[in-house]
């Protein structure tokens, strides 16, 4: 078991188009990626009553940074992983989900409120902005050809653990 | 008298806030009705105060989280939150040209996108006098049928048939037990098909990139379509099994408030078209929907609620099927016979029986629309003459009704935009339900983690998506 491939799923602020795709992507692989892999935190594909973060080899990372408890969880994310993946538009670039950062002086007017009531940060940030960043899949949503290769990869080390 | 004010005044002060006059005079009445209840803890339980707190629920669409303070068996107040951090789309797409604008608020939802995409084609098309093709509608259905199939899919095997089964995830089920093994195969299977016929069709199951304004920017090869009629044929019989699963499944939840069920009504049942019908007989044109909508402002949520002309509202399939049973494709309802007098349901756990049934309607009607297809013909998308006006959209996304109104300036750019989705409409009714389901739990003495879990599920039943719902609101705060 402890020879399984670690992997964590998480989601900040954007639209999940990335985890869906996981999911779908799932579709054809299951077999192989549910004999090797150990989601050990996966909000999407099961409950996660989990105080503390567990330890990772590698965790994916989709959505951008808005607020402070948000970078404050990315850095957890990051301490507890060999490997911090950023999957997706918004954690590789931070497009679309910081269009708020390019919103003229009347949009910004508008949705202050909003940012004040619930302390979003001043900008949204990508995830290279706050932590280190080891691979990114870019895409809306990401790449799968790019994100079935990393997997391949990952999936062939664990492989030469099992068999070699 | 008395000791019912008491009771009045230790509901939920947030909810409070959200009661209108006459909605309040409801919601004294929904807190009456238990007298003996009180008491009843008071002999039994010396101590019941303790405090629930779910951060990130679990196997749902997004970030939600409940907070229930209990004192002395009592519920003494009660949050349910969507926590997504917004992304202000209704500010973003103003000034943006029209053609582009579908593109950009597909992002709002990863999972039902294409709803959101088709729905903001609608409204541009309605305000610009476009009539799309009967080619482009066909395109259109088999499209959406696919993204019913996938989305229904995701939330009835991945988030819902775990709680059947008392799992923490499909994940978890037994290769050893044949028929959680053929689910775990099932779910695989199923969610490919949709996602098939989604590929095939619109170029992506997420945010497709063929369907735009006026028609189709590239169509799909005959025989690719018909390919998929032997792939919707063969994972038929594992709906018909996933219906029975949830038809024979014995959770129960109907609200004692009253509630409004309202869902688009079409001959053929295809989501896209029609009138909005609802549960007390109302009528009403997609047009008009946004007059009867009242925007509820939720102090402690990141999004805002909905009532319909005052009403406690639900919307979805449960919601579909209340309105418009008889709609379904012949072969659906000679299939579902025996569970169709189920409908209308108030439980609220029949919304999942409802999304299978539904799916099992999509293969159905997606079969039917590919054996008549004979040709694709080689159009191109209808053109666009932009002029000033206002364009609504209304189709019934998976989780239920979707509206768009668009303000469309001279040169086809967005003047300015409102979208409500279904989530927003079921939130009021979400929260009040989670309210009568603790209060009934508590009634039977249950302990703690029981109620999280029995709550999770009834949130899960509801299956909101918490992206859609936080990213695009006009909020004002007194």
């Amino acid at each position: 078991m402890d020879k399984k491939l670690r992997v964590g799923w998480f989601s900040f602020t954007c639209c999940e188009d990335s985890t869906i795709l996981f999911i779908e992507l799932l579709n054809q692989n299951y077999q192989e990626w549910l004999r090797k892999i150990d989601f050990i935190h996966a909000r999407i594909l099961r409950k996660d009553d989990s105080q503390e973060l567990k330890e990772m080899d590698v965790a994916f990372v989709e959505g951008a940074i808005s607020s402070r408890s948000q970078e404050q969880k990315l850095k957890r994310i990051r301490k507890k992983a060999k490997m911090l993946i950023a999957v997706g538009s918004c954690a590789v670039t931070g497009a679309p989900s910081n269009q708020r950062n390019f919103f003229n002086r009347n949009q910004k007017e508008e949705i202050q409120h909003i940012l004040d009531k619930f302390k979003y940060q001043e900008r949204v940030f990508k995830l290279s902005d706050l932590v280190k960043v080891d691979k990114e899949i870019p895409g809306c949503p990401m790449d799968e050809h790019k994100f079935l290769a990393l997997m391949k990869n990952l999936l062939a080390d664990i492989d030469g653990k099992l068999y070699g | 008298m008395e000791s019912r004010a008491d009771r009045g005044a230790a509901f939920n002060s947030g909810f409070l806030l959200l009661l209108s006059g006459t909605l309040q005079e409801k919601c004294i009445h929904f807190q009456g009705g238990e007298a003996s209840l009180f008491e009843f803890f008071m002999h039994t339980h010396d101590i019941g105060d303790f405090d629930i707190s779910l951060k990130e629920i679990s196997k749902i669409e997004g970030h939600a989280s409940l907070d229930i303070k209990i004192r002395k068996n009592r519920i003494e107040d009660l949050k349910f939150s969507i926590t997504e951090w917004k992304r202000f789309y209704t500010q973003a797409i103003r000034g943006k040209p029209v053609t582009a604008v579908p593109q950009m608020v597909d992002r709002i939802c990863g999972t039902c996108s294409n709803a959101h995409l088709l729905c903001c084609i609608e409204a541009i098309e309605k305000g610009l006098n476009i009539m799309p093709s009967s080619q482009t509608m066909l395109l259109r259905r088999l499209l959406y049928y696919g993204l019913i199939i996938r989305d229904h899919a995701l939330h009835l095997y991945i988030f819902a048939l775990p709680d059947v089964y008392g799992k923490s995830s499909i994940l978890d089920f037994d290769e050893n037990d044949p028929m959680q093994h053929e689910l775990l195969h099932d779910t695989f299977a199923v969610k490919e098909v949709g996602n098939r016929l989604s590929i095939v069709v619109g170029g992506r199951a997420v945010h497709a990139p063929y369907p735009a304004v006026g028609g189709f920017l590239k169509l799909p090869a005959l025989e690719d379509v018909k390919a998929l009629k032997p792939k919707l044929l063969e994972i038929r019989p594992k709906i018909l099994k996933l219906i029975k699963i949830f038809a024979e499944m014995p959770f129960e939840l109907a609200l004692k408030a009253p509630l409004t069920f309202s869902g688009l009504v079409s001959e053929d049942f295809s989501f896209l078209e029609g009138l909005i019908q609802t549960s007390a007989g109302d009528v009403v044109e997609e047009k008009d929907l946004g007059q009867h909508l009242d925007a509820v402002i939720i102090p402690y949520s990141h999004a805002r609620g909905f009532k319909f002309d005052g009403s406690l509202l639900m919307v979805g399939a449960l919601a579909r099927l209340h309105v418009s049973k008889f709609k379904l494709h012949p072969n659906t309802l000679k299939s579902i016979r025996d569970y169709l007098g189920i409908f209308p349901s108030n439980n609220i756990y029949h919304n999942n029986l409802a999304q299978a049934i539904e799916i099992l309607h999509a293969i159905d009607a997606s079969m039917e629309l590919i054996d008549k297809l004979e040709a694709v013909k080689p159009e191109r998308p209808a053109p666009i003459k932009p002029r000033k006006s206002t364009g609504i959209g209304v189709i019934e996304a998976p989780r239920g009704t979707l509206y768009y109104r668009l303000d469309i300036t001279s040169e086809g750019k967005i003047k300015e935009g409102e979208i409500i989705v279904p989530t927003g409409q079921n939130q009021i009714a979400m929260e009040r339900g989670i309210y009568e389901l603790v209060e009934n739990l508590l009634e039977k003495g249950t302990h703690r983690e029981e109620i999280v879990y029995e709550v999770e599920k009834l949130i899960r039943a509801f299956d909101p998506c918490m992206s859609c719902a936080a990213h695009f609101l006009r909020v004002n705060w007194q």
